[in-house]
């Protein structure tokens, strides 16, 4: 008879919902938002740097991949904002009743998106993008 | 660490199709996670085509007319079938339930069966549960007192106490909840789990129990209590429509409240 280690049974294929897809996004922003903040610091750099540095780094930003990459890093941001707070309310102990935290899941989809352009929209000008 | 590649030896082959048998009219595909211990072999996934008419509604009833009329050796748990034994737990269309309570025509296309996910696999459908069952018996699930009982009566609560647990107990221990938890997946050898932990704020607030100090010391833990990310697979995946994340919210609130 052949005995040997047990399998493992798959856990791959459990279907995508609200709850696991917002969890592993949440965590996949924030990683993205930590290698975003290396864009602000070399901004940050470039004002101290002077108009010239300043200058250079507006057109390297500018580039469209780099744009692209800057809206990524603004949805992140306000992705783990908005989904921080709703982890908030469940750590005070609300929003646990299954409809509520479906709901709360969409709510704080829609609002990343919907925040994440406004941020873009108002840094675009000032990140290089607009000039 | 987590990890997403199984394991070799779990690595699931292309298995062997059942046709229908001749004249059938009512026809679904079952496609069914196989494994013998004894062929040496990686796991399969069979598939078998069912006649529905003269069948049962459930899952567990094709399961059991497979067994009766296709394949002896499909092997799975199952006792009840009504719900609260919760034998025949698995990973149904993608999600732990119970064969017996899930209704094959609330499933679209073909019906995917597994055992309930990241668990070590005895045979097709049943997982090994020991550590499982380990972890449910570390939280000490019965009442643990110092004053002496009174001498002519139970312990009594009000019936707003008895209410309190009313719910968490409920638990029929399937783990549903515990297996669909990527938390648990990853670190089951160190948290206890959605049922586990349950089973713990259960006995928590259970206004007769005297040991609620200890018990919160037990579980203020980085891995046995908060490795819980509210990621909330647990109450989605609960066939009895408990909620362990709130369970394990409030554990959370006790033991912050009590540093005050």
């Amino acid at each position: 008879m052949a005995q040997r280690e047990r399998p493992l049974s798959p856990f791959l294929h459990y279907r995508w919902q609200y709850t696991n897809t917002l969890s592993i996004l949440h965590r996949i922003t924030g990683v993205l938002l930590s290698l975003g903040f290396f864009i602000l610091v070399y901004w940050l750099a470039a004002v101290a740097g002077g108009p010239e540095r300043y200058a250079e780094a507006r057109s390297c930003l500018g580039s469209p991949l780099l744009q692209l990459v800057m809206f990524g890093a603004a949805f992140a941001f306000c992705y783990h904002l908005c989904n921080g707070i709703r982890h908030l309310f469940f750590d005070m102990g609300y929003g646990f009743e299954l409809k509520t935290a479906r709901a709360s899941g969409w709510y704080t989809a829609g609002a990343a998106v919907v925040l994440a352009l406004v941020v873009w929209i108002v840094l675009r000008g000032s990140l290089g993008g607009g000039a | 660490m987590a990890q997403f590649k199984l394991p070799e030896n779990s690595r699931v082959r292309p298995g062997k199709d059942h046709a229908a048998p001749s004249g059938a009219r009512n026809v679904r595909t079952f496609r069914i996670y196989r494994f013998d211990p004894d062929s040496g072999e990686n796991p399969r996934v069979d598939s078998y085509q069912v006649d529905m008419d003269g069948c049962g509604p459930m899952v567990l009833d094709a399961l059991i007319r497979i067994k009766n009329e296709v394949d002896s050796t499909l092997t799975f748990r199952r006792s009840c079938r009504e719900g609260i034994c919760g034998s025949c737990a698995m990973n149904i269309d993608g999600v732990n339930t119970l064969a017996c309570t899930k209704a094959t025509a609330d499933i679209r296309g073909e019906v995917k069966i597994y055992p309930l996910p990241h668990m070590p696999v005895i045979k097709d459908l049943v997982p090994d549960l020991t550590n499982f069952y380990a972890q449910y018996a570390s939280v000490k699930p019965w009442l643990q007192t110092r004053t002496p009982a009174p001498p002519d009566s139970e312990r009594l609560q009000s019936k707003e106490d008895q209410e309190k647990i009313d719910r968490p107990s409920a638990c029929i221990l399937c783990a549903c909840c515990s297996t669909s938890c990527p938390s648990y997946w990853w670190n089951s050898d160190r948290y206890l789990g959605p049922a586990a932990l349950l089973a713990a704020y259960r006995w928590i607030i259970d206004t007769r129990d005297e040991a609620t100090g200890e018990r919160l010391d037990e579980l203020e833990d980085p891995f046995r209590l908060y490795r819980c990310h509210t990621i909330m697979n647990c109450a989605e995946a609960c066939p009895k429509d408990l909620n362990p994340a709130r369970a394990i919210a409030e554990i959370k609130k006790l033991i912050a409240e009590r540093q005050h």
